[in-house]
């Protein structure tokens, strides 16, 4: 077994109108100086077997068509061994 | 012969009845598709409607890209088929790279619902013929990501080739890039808007009837393509 996480992110020129609002939410909890928030989302991939290049290459491919939109998103492929 | 009007209904799909309404009130005959089926059945044309094609999950069109249907859809928008997207159809054709930019979550978090006054800015698409550039039409808007963005190069490269078809008037009421609403292709046949034509085509349910101008639009541009005879 091994786990893939991904990652993904707003590009930063793109305005994230939920993290302008939780920023707004930490202020009333009491937690004073953030100065920016950025919501994204993370994607935990339980694989079996093992991760070789290709099935990296496969999870790159995926991660850039269907978990991320590159119009507006970033992404990060990370493996847990 | 009648022109045959394909809606595309996804899981999730609201208003692919209503957009079927509006085709036969047009003029032409509408023809269910269904997702699944990866088949245009011979249509001329083919909406995408509004809704929350599954569940929106991901990000709001982002999964319907993939259903077996899109496929042929994404093949005969490159071949000139005219396509109109919907709201979450909007969103399914930005998803699926057939008109650029995205929509996001609209900018003050609120999902929102309301009779919205628009500008048409653009009278040469397959769907916007039938109406003057200028023109102040009345529809319903509803939506919660239905904010329009794009880099600055895509925004101006709508702009200088005349791409944007429509913009909101008095308020932007999600935060969209320069009050776009709606937008063509370079080739004109793909359109998506965020408000809903198909909602304001009779008057004893939508404020108004000037969505009817989509459709009647479209049943021009192929009676011109000679697709149809009038």
């Amino acid at each position: 077994m091994a786990i893939v996480v991904v990652d993904v992110a707003l590009k930063p020129e793109i305005l994230d109108p939920q993290g302008r609002a939780i920023v707004s939410a930490l202020g009333r909890v009491g937690l004073s100086g953030v100065a920016d928030v950025r919501q994204g989302k993370q994607f935990v991939l339980t694989i079996d077997g093992e991760i070789d290049d290709a099935k990296l290459a496969q999870i790159n491919e995926i991660a850039s068509t269907l978990l991320s939109n590159p119009v507006i998103e970033d992404f990060t492929v990370q493996v847990r061994r | 012969m009648t022109p045959r009007v394909g809606v595309i209904t996804f899981p999730g799909s609201l208003d692919d009845k209503d957009a079927a309404r509006a085709v036969r009130i047009a003029g032409a005959d509408s023809v269910a598709l269904w997702h699944a089926d990866a088949d245009l059945h011979s249509v001329d044309a083919v909406v995408l409607p509004g809704g929350f094609s599954y569940g929106d999950y991901l990000r709001c069109g982002a999964i319907a890209k993939f259903a077996p249907v899109m496929e042929k859809l994404v093949d005969a928008a490159n071949g000139g088929l005219p396509i109109l997207g919907i709201c979450n159809g909007f969103q399914v054709l930005t998803e699926s790279h057939l008109l650029p930019g995205a929509l996001t979550r609209n900018d003050h978090l609120h999902f929102i619902c309301r009779d919205q006054k628009l500008r048409i800015e653009n009278n040469t698409s397959a769907w916007t013929s039938d109406f003057n550039v200028g023109d102040e039409i009345l529809i319903p808007l509803k939506n919660g990501e239905g904010g329009y963005v794009a880099d600055e190069k895509t925004l101006d490269e709508l702009e200088g080739e005349g791409r944007v078809i429509a913009r909101y008037l008095e308020i932007n009421p999600n935060g969209s890039r320069r009050d776009i609403a709606g937008i063509t292709n370079s080739r004109g046949n793909v359109v998506g808007i965020m408000p809903h034509p198909e909602h304001a085509v009779e008057t004893l349910t939508g404020p108004t009837t000037d969505g009817l101008g989509f459709f009647s639009s479209l049943l021009k541009s192929l009676v011109n393509d000679g697709k149809v005879s009038a």
